[in-house]
């Protein structure tokens, strides 16, 4: 009885995955967390590609040196551009903020710049990943790119010079007796200064980076939750036995 | 029920093992819950050190900075205010700083600071944590002829010299603290930490 | 030690407690798996209550700060991020054991007589657990709080005559704002907790009142020996004391899988849209329940009409309060009742669960018509329960419980 229903629940249980918007394929990211070099460097990628518009406001920077064993000099060397209103470099342990406000992203974007911190959480690593590899070229909007993913999207390609320019390249559907022309696939235009292949691994690590910036404890939660399950199967043993060694009393 | 003896002994040892383990176990869930009282990262980073510009600051005058919620004074004292300083000690509950609590190592000295003229110190009373008012004037109405100049605390009328030395007599314990602090550079001091430091 | 307890023991009923409720609480010897949940239920109740605590000391219950002070603890607080996410895991945790529990209750017929109160209790415990979550919910302040809480509370708009002033009175405001958010901020840290905590209080006074039933659902009681002690009886402690602190290490087992590796659980236990803060003016894509509301929202949605809606939603909750006059069998477990019973059940809890899921797709026409199919067959249950109920096919019942 117990069986059936477990084996039902069980078998009902919804896949655990992020839609596309607009079912676009996703490509799967190679992400992973315990390079923290990767994530090192993916940190030195958004800051000099991201951080000038996009904030990661819920961050702090000595987390990210704490994390992948860089020192305060380091961190400031590498990671921190900013002043405060007086004039002084901001302190490590500052939230990553950036000096862009919202009425000058409107007046030049057309809408405020998102936070990045929870964006890989919100959309998920292949819809990053995806992301930033799907831009093309595209006349007939204000930056001259669009993307795939994220269709008419207001942000420029900042990413062009290495990755190169792509354009689409369309295909025609005759759909309810209409017919409808839609992209099929990229093709790389003009070459960057990076191949396709480095340019994947710059992506992989910034995206890197940006699922550890959406949960920085996740390799400490999981490295705790074996001590926790290792320490509750011993429990177990001795629970179980002593429960066996009362119920002997019991017919 | 059971018709077999009940080994007493088992029972006794796996009830001490449960218990053990399941006591183990509750500790170990109780120290993130009281791990989560100590200070957060924005509570550390507020904490950081700070740095003060006394380039501006003029002879006899005190500026105030703040540094973890509290009020840093410092003081540029005259020549004349440091030469009053050694014709108290009779007075003075501390007079040379013995209690190595109240002032880093470098600051246990005739002046309490690290330079002789400028002087820093934590404004808050060792009496109830009141913040003393400055009072330079020699000889003040309210406070006596022989008032050398120093800090006045309105709670309880604890009375500190020109080097945050206590007075006898009065409610407040100890000397006023002198923060961790060096200098960046002749006019930067980096309240907070000791040279050396991280 | 005997000193202590025998000084407290003058003053305060603490040995009669003792005994009536632990000691000489005589429990059917013949629980199964599905006994579990009760205890399990109580743990979860104290887990919430303990990292809400901790919770609330850093959490900021202002639309301005609520969604920051959230990752303040995730980030910033030592731990932090382990207490949120016990209390997130312990919400899911907290359905998963309530659902089982009320289908063993269904399944053994611990609702019929003389524990209809014992059900009411819990029915009532159901519902304050539902509106503390639906609360809670609110307060991360993400997306699919505010436009969660927006739908639901829009609800209420669809009473005729009060419907409008009802929805202004509880949101405080024209729009969910931060007045929702401190009012509902002080109903699910206090108010509703204190309600849970005295509703399972008089829920397990009512239970010891009359005494467990079983999985036989005979009733022990009507076989004595010559001291007054049911023969199929055994202590609660030390034996079920013993076995539910295995059903514990088990279930913690579990508990601490989903949290230290699935915390998110794949966007039903912490939603993916609540990572971006509440936007009134942008609606996510998909706006469905928490997982654990699913079910009903499924039959919201399936009737075409607002109000109707709403109200096939509610008496699909209310008609589980009644469940003690609709089921006229006099047999209690399902061990010796008809197919026709086990089948009507079966379906039941098949409803419930596809219910569940058809509410997290978006709205097509197949879907919306699935989800009538099952709505019906939902209700169905209880009609068909009423009416082969008083005739049932049964098996004899024994007069002792079986292994």
């Amino acid at each position: 009885m117990k069986k059936q229903i477990l084996t039902l629940i069980l078998s009902v249980l919804p896949t655990f995955a992020f839609a596309a918007g607009g079912g676009v394929h996703l490509d799967s990211a190679p992400i992973n967390i315990s390079d923290m070099e990767s994530v090192k460097r993916g940190a030195k990628h958004f800051i000099d590609y991201c951080f000038s518009c996009h904030e990661a406001g819920y961050m702090r920077y000595n987390r990210i040196a704490r994390d992948t064993g860089m020192t305060d000099a380091e961190l400031r060397e590498e990671l921190i551009f900013t002043t405060n209103e007086k004039g002084d470099p901001t302190k490590v342990g500052s939230l990553m903020k950036v000096a862009m406000t919202e009425d000058y992203a409107k007046n030049v974007f057309g809408t405020a710049v998102p936070d990045l911190t929870l964006t890989a959480r919100s959309r998920g690593a292949d819809w990053v990943y995806t992301y930033l590899r799907s831009f093309y070229m595209d006349p007939y909007r204000p930056t001259g790119m669009n993307n795939l993913v994220f269709p008419d999207v207001s942000m420029p390609n900042v990413l062009s010079s290495l990755q190169g320019m792509q354009k689409a390249v369309y295909k025609t559907e005759t759909r309810q007796d209409v017919e409808v022309e839609h992209v099929d696939h990229l093709e790389l235009a003009q070459p960057g200064s990076m191949t396709v292949e480095e340019f994947d691994a710059f992506v992989t690590d910034l995206v890197n980076f940006m699922v550890y910036l959406a949960e920085p404890v996740q390799n400490e939660r999981r490295s705790l939750g074996i001590k926790v399950l290792i320490f509750l199967v011993v429990f177990f043993v001795v629970a179980y036995m002593l429960k066996k060694e009362y119920w002997k009393d019991v017919h | 029920m059971s018709t077999d003896v009940v080994d007493k002994d088992k029972r006794r040892f796996l009830t001490a093992a449960t218990s053990v383990v399941g006591a183990v176990g509750a500790g170990f869930v109780a120290v993130p819950f009281i791990a989560s009282w100590m200070p957060s990262e924005r509570a550390k980073n507020a904490g950081a050190p700070v740095e003060a510009d006394i380039s501006k600051l003029e002879e006899g005058r005190m500026m105030i900075v703040e540094w973890q919620s509290k009020p840093v004074w410092i003081v540029r004292r005259s020549q004349q205010m440091l030469d009053s300083l050694p014709k108290l000690n009779d007075n003075l509950r501390d007079p040379a700083s013995e209690n190595a609590d109240q002032q880093p190592a470098y600051a246990q000295n005739e002046n309490r600071s690290r330079k002789a003229e400028i002087l820093v110190l934590v404004g808050i009373c060792t009496h109830l944590g009141c913040s003393p008012t400055y009072r330079p004037e020699i000889g003040a109405a309210d406070l006596g002829d022989d008032w050398l100049g120093g800090f006045f605390c309105p709670c309880h009328s604890s009375k500190f010299d020109m080097a945050g030395r206590v007075y006898t007599g009065v409610p407040a314990p100890t000397n006023l603290a002198v923060p961790p602090h060096y200098y960046l550079t002749e006019n930067t001091i980096l309240l907070g930490e000791d040279e050396g430091a991280a | 030690m005997g000193k202590l307890i025998g000084w407290i023991d003058d003053r305060f009923p603490l040995m009669k407690m003792w005994n009536e409720h632990l000691a000489e609480y005589y429990t059917p010897k013949n629980f199964n798996f599905w006994y579990f949940f009760g205890s399990l239920a109580l743990l979860v109740l104290v887990i919430q209550i303990i990292s809400g605590i901790f919770l609330t000391m850093h959490y900021k219950p202002d639309a301005e700060f609520a969604f920051a002070s959230v990752e303040y603890i995730m980030r910033d607080v030592p731990y932090g991020w382990l207490i949120r996410y016990i209390h997130s895991t312990g919400a899911t945790a907290f359905f998963i054991v309530v659902y089982l529990h009320m289908l063993r209750g269904l399944m053994y017929g611990s609702y019929k007589k003389p524990r209809e109160l014992i059900w009411l209790f819990g029915m009532f415990i159901y519902l304050a657990l539902m509106a503390e979550a639906f609360m809670g919910y609110l307060l991360p302040w993400g997306q699919m709080s505010y436009w969660g809480a927006q739908v639901i509370i829009s609800l209420f708009g669809a009473i005729p005559v009060i419907g409008d002033d009802l929805t202004l009175w509880i949101r405080g405001d024209f729009v969910i704002s931060d007045a929702t958010l401190n009012r509902f901020f002080a109903l699910h840290v206090v108010a509703l907790p204190l309600v849970l905590i005295f509703l399972v209080v008089a829920h397990i006074l009512a239970l010891h009142e009359v005494g467990s039933n079983n999985p036989d659902g005979v009733e022990i009681k009507k076989n004595k020996d010559e001291n007054g002690i049911p023969l199929d009886g055994i202590p609660f402690h030390p034996y079920y004391t013993v076995k539910d602190i295995v059903g514990v290490v088990v279930f913690l087992f579990f508990f601490a899988t989903v949290m230290f590796f699935f915390p998110d659980g794949g966007g039903y236990f912490l939603e993916h849209a609540n990572y971006i803060a509440a936007d009134p003016l942008k609606t996510p894509e998909h706006i469905a329940p928490v997982w654990y509301f699913t079910p009903f929202y499924a039959i919201l949605r399936a009737v075409p009409d607002k109000l109707m809606g709403v109200g096939a939603m509610g008496a699909a909750i209310v008609l589980l309060f009644f469940m003690p006059w609709i089921d006229r069998c006099k047999v209690k477990s399902i061990r010796y009742r008809s197919n026709i019973y086990k089948i009507n059940l079966a379906v039941f809890v098949i409803s419930f669960v596809v219910l569940g899921w058809l509410a997290m797709q978006p709205v097509t026409s197949t879907i919306t018509l699935l989800s009538q199919i099952f709505s019906l067959l939902y209700f169905g249950f209880f009609v068909v329960l009423f009416i082969t109920s008083k005739n049932e096919q049964t098996k004899p019942v024994p007069d002792r419980v079986t292994e």
